[in-house]
C-alpha cells in the first residue's frame, strides 16, 4: 500500500474528530434504546446515561400498631420491612420527618423519649424494641432515601405491542409494504429495457420526462389522486368492493410514486451492460422479450436489489401516503401514524415512545445493516430523486 | 393478523401472475397475429417484422407508462387547475392572493427558506468532512456505517428520539432530556426548547441533518475515492498542507458530486413534512408549506387552496427539474 496515508491531516486530531462525529451521531439512537428497556419509574426521574447507576428515590413508611407487637425475651418489638421481597432496594439515610431525610444512616438506631429504640437496616428492615408493652393505634411514620437497583425490562414492549396497538401496526406495515415493493419492480423492469434496449418513437422524450417525474413533489399528486378514489366508490367500481380507502389503494399509490425512480436505476444499470451479449442474441434470433427473460433480468439483479431495498425502506418509514390512503382510523394505522398517534396521546410516556420508536425501527434497521451494500450502489446511481 | 398477511402474500402472488400473464400474453399474442412465418415475399414479410417490433416497445412500457400518467402526470395538471378553484368554482387566482396575506403562509414560506439554507447545506458540510477524514482511515468502515444508520430511521421515529434529548422537565425534577441535563450541567436553565422561537425550527433541522449527512458522507466518499492519486502527491510534494490540500485539491475535484448531494437534498427538504408534523405540527411558527398543505387539506377539507400550496411547492422544485434533465439530455446525446 503505496498511499496508505494519502492525506495527512494530522492524525490524532483527524480521529478526535471523527470520533466525536461518530458519538453525537450514534448517542440519540442509543438512548432511545437504552431507555425502551429501562423500568417506566426510573426513566421518568433520572436520564438514560445513568441507567446502570441505582437511583434515588424519596418515599415514607408507616410502621406496625401495637397489635403487631411480640413480645420477646421480657422485650417487646415491632418488625417490619420497607420494601417487598426482593425488590433489591436499599435504604441510603433514613428520619422522622420529610424534611430530614438524612437524620440517620442505615444502621443506625433512634432512641425514642419513652426509652424505646427503632433500627432501620439497609435492607429496608426495622427492629422496634421497647421495655414496656406498645399501646399506639397508629404506626408512626418513617421518611427515607431507597437505592433503587437499575432494571431492565421487556414490559414496555409487552405493552405497546399489544395495548399500545402497535403489533397490529407492524402487520399492517408489512400488509402495505411487501406488495408496494414487488408491484413497482415488475413494471419498471420492462419500461427500463424497452428504454435501453429497443428503438421506437419518443424514447428521448420518454426519458427525459421520467427524470423530470423524479423530483415532482408527491403533493401535487396527493389530492387528485384521493379525490378519484372517493369518485371511484360513488361509481360501480364501488359496488364491486372498491373502497376508497384501501391496501389497494396504497399500493398502487406507492406503485405510482415510486415508479421513476424504479424506472431511472433499472434503466442506467441496464444500458450499461455489454452491447455484444445483447447483439449476438438477437442474431440467434432471441426475441427482445426471451432477451429480456433470460439474460438482462438475471444480470440486473443487483440493480433489482438496489431498487428494493430503496423501496422498501422509503415505503415502511412513509408516513404521508399511508395516513392519506389508508386513513388514521382504529386498526388500519401503519407504525409510522401509530408511533405518530402515540405522539399524541402518549407524549410523556417515554417508557412508551421508546419501545413503540424501537419496533418501528427495527425492520429497516436490519434490512439496512445487513444490506447496506446494495443500498449504496442505488444511491450512486439515482442520486437525483431526493428520498 | 394472520388473515392480513395472506391477504399481502396473494397480493404479491396476484400482482406477479397478472404481470407475467400481460407481459407474456401480450408478447406471445403479437408474435402469433403479426407472424411472417408464412409470408414468402421478402419485402412484405420484412415489412411485417417491422410493424411487430414497433409495437413490441408499447408492451414493454406501457404499464409503466399508464401508471405513471394515472399518478403523476394527470395528477399534477388536475392539482393545477384545483388550484384556482374553491369549493363554490373557478375564482381564478383569488387562491394565490389569499396564500400571500396569509400568516400561516408567510411563516411556512420563510421556514422552508430556512430549511432550505441550513440542511443541505450543513449536511453536505458534515458529509465532506467526515468522507475526507475517514477516508483511508482503518476504522473507516465501523465510522462511517454509524453515521450512516439514521438514514434507515424514518422520519417519525427520529422525531421521537429528539423530542426525547429535547424534553423538559418543570420544576426540581431532574432533566431527562440530553440537551437539558448537559446545560444543567453547565450550570445553565432548562428550557422547554420545542417552543422556544425562533430557535425551535433550528432544532427541527437538526434531526433532518442528522438524518442526511450518512448519505451526503457516503456520495462524497465514493467521489474522493476517485479522486486522481497524482494530483495528491503532486500537491503533497508541493508541501501543501491539510487545509489546502482539501479545499484546493479534493473540493474543487468532487464539486460535481456536491451538487448532486446538495440538489438532491434540497428536494427532499423542500417536502418536509413528517418531522414538522410529528414534532410540533406547525405549532410556535414551526409550519412548513407541506404540512400547511396537510392542515388545508385534511382538517379544512379545502382541497382547493390545499392545491395552491401544493403548487408552491412544485414551483420551487421547477428550477432542478429543469436542471436535471437537462443534464440528462446531455448525458444522452
Amino acid at each position: 500500500m503505496i498511499n496508505a496515508q494519502r492525506f495527512s491531516v494530522s492524525s490524532g486530531i483527524k480521529h478526535l474528530i471523527v470520533l466525536a462525529f461518530v458519538v453525537l451521531w450514534t448517542l440519540p439512537t442509543a438512548g432511545l434504546l437504552v431507555s425502551s428497556v429501562r423500568d417506566a419509574d426510573q426513566l421518568i426521574v433520572s436520564g438514560w446515561w445513568t441507567a446502570l447507576v441505582a437511583t434515588e428515590r424519596n418515599a415514607a413508611h408507616r410502621t406496625g400498631t401495637a397489635d403487631s407487637q411480640v413480645e420477646v425475651d421480657n422485650q417487646f418489638r415491632i418488625d417490619g420491612e420497607f420494601f417487598r421481597e426482593d425488590s433489591g432496594r436499599t435504604v441510603v439515610s433514613w428520619g422522622t420527618g420529610g424534611r430530614n431525610l438524612d437524620e440517620f444512616q442505615a444502621g443506625d438506631t433512634w432512641v425514642q423519649d419513652d426509652g424505646s429504640r427503632l433500627t432501620v437496616n439497609e435492607d429496608g428492615s426495622y427492629v422496634w424494641l421497647s421495655e414496656q408493652p406498645f399501646e399506639h393505634a397508629r404506626g408512626i411514620r418513617l421518611f427515607y432515601i431507597a437505592a433503587i437497583p437499575p432494571r431492565f425490562t421487556m414490559a414496555n414492549y409487552e405493552r405497546v405491542l399489544a395495548a399500545e396497538g402497535i403489533g397490529r401496526a407492524f402487520v399492517n406495515s408489512v400488509t402495505v409494504t411487501l406488495p408496494a415493493t414487488f408491484i413497482p419492480i415488475l413494471i419498471a423492469a420492462f419500461a427500463a429495457y424497452a428504454l435501453s434496449w429497443m428503438n421506437f418513437w419518443g424514447r428521448s422524450f420518454f426519458l427525459a420526462a421520467i427524470v423530470g417525474l423524479l423530483v415532482v413533489p408527491l403533493q401535487m399528486a396527493l389530492i387528485p389522486v384521493l379525490s378519484t378514489y372517493n369518485w371511484l366508490g360513488q361509481t360501480w367500481v364501488g359496488s364491486l368492493g372498491w373502497e376508497p380507502r384501501s391496501y389497494l389503494g396504497v399500493w398502487l399509490a406507492h406503485t405510482g410514486f415510486g415508479l421513476p425512480l424504479a424506472v431511472y436505476l433499472l434503466r442506467n444499470y441496464m444500458a450499461g451492460l455489454p452491447r455484444e451479449i445483447m447483439e449476438s442474441a438477437r442474431m440467434d434470433g432471441a426475441t427482445h422479450f426471451k432477451i429480456f427473460i433470460t439474460i438482462v433480468l438475471p444480470l440486473s439483479v443487483p440493480a433489482l436489489a438496489s431498487f428494493a431495498i430503496f423501496q422498501f425502506l422509503w415505503v415502511w418509514n412513509d408516513l404521508l401516503v399511508a395516513i392519506v390512503f389508508l386513513g388514521q382510523g382504529e386498526g388500519r394505522t401503519v407504525l409510522t401514524a401509530q408511533l405518530r398517534e402515540l405522539l399524541g396521546s402518549r407524549g410523556d410516556n417515554w417508557e412508551i415512545l421508546t419501545s413503540g420508536a424501537f419496533v418501528t425501527m427495527i425492520v429497516p434497521l436490519l434490512v439496512f445493516i445487513s444490506m447496506q451494500r446494495y443500498f449504496v450502489r442505488g444511491m450512486l446511481a439515482g442520486s437525483v430523486k431526493g428520498g | 393478523m394472520l388473515q392480513q398477511l395472506i391477504l399481502a402474500a396473494w397480493a404479491i402472488a396476484l400482482a406477479i401472475g397478472l404481470s407475467a400473464l400481460f407481459f407474456i400474453g401480450s408478447n406471445v399474442l403479437l408474435d402469433r397475429t403479426l407472424s411472417s412465418d408464412h409470408i414468402r415475399d421478402d419485402d412484405d414479410r420484412s415489412r411485417r417484422d417491422d410493424l411487430r417490433e414497433s409495437i413490441r416497445p408499447w408492451i414493454f412500457i406501457g404499464p409503466a407508462l399508464l401508471i405513471l400518467t394515472l399518478y403523476l402526470v394527470v395528477p399534477v395538471i388536475y392539482t393545477l387547475w384545483l388550484s384556482m378553484n374553491s369549493r363554490a368554482g373557478f375564482v381564478g387566482l383569488a387562491n394565490y392572493t389569499w396564500a400571500f396575506n396569509n400568516r400561516g403562509f408567510q411563516i411556512s414560506v420563510r421556514n422552508n427558506l430556512l430549511w432550505l439554507i441550513v440542511v443541505p447545506t450543513l449536511s453536505t458540510l458534515f458529509g465532506l468532512v467526515i468522507a475526507y477524514l475517514t477516508d483511508r482511515m482503518w476504522w473507516r468502515n465501523i465510522a462511517r456505517s454509524l453515521i450512516f444508520l439514521p438514514m434507515a430511521i424514518s422520519f417519525v421515529g427520529a422525531s421521537v428520539i429528539w423530542r426525547f434529548i429535547y424534553d423538559y422537565r418543570g420544576g426540581t425534577d431532574q432533566q431527562i432530556g440530553l440537551l437539558n441535563a448537559v446545560i444543567v450541567a453547565f450550570g445553565g436553565e432548562p428550557q422547554a426548547w420545542i417552543s422556544v422561537q425562533p430557535l425551535n425550527n433550528f432544532l427541527l433541522m437538526a434531526i433532518m441533518v442528522w438524518i442526511q449527512t450518512g448519505f451526503a458522507m457516503v456520495l462524497l466518499g465514493a467521489a474522493i475515492r476517485g479522486v486522481p492519486e497524482d494530483t495528491i502527491e503532486a500537491a503533497n510534494m508541493d508541501g501543501a498542507n491539510d487545509f489546502q490540500m482539501f479545499y484546493k485539491i479534493v473540493v474543487p475535484q468532487v464539486w460535481g458530486t456536491v451538487v448532486v448531494v446538495w440538489t438532491t437534498i434540497t428536494v427532499l427538504v423542500l417536502k418536509i413534512f413528517d418531522v414538522v408534523l410529528a414534532m410540533t405540527n406547525g405549532q410556535w411558527q414551526t409550519q412548513v408549506l407541506a404540512n400547511l398543505m396537510f392542515d388545508i387539506m385534511f382538517r379544512a377539507g379545502d382541497f382547493g387552496r390545499g392545491s395552491t400550496v401544493a403548487v408552491f411547492i412544485m414551483i420551487a422544485v421547477l428550477p432542478i427539474m429543469w436542471w436535471n434533465v437537462r443534464q440528462a439530455r446531455k448525458e444522452m446525446s
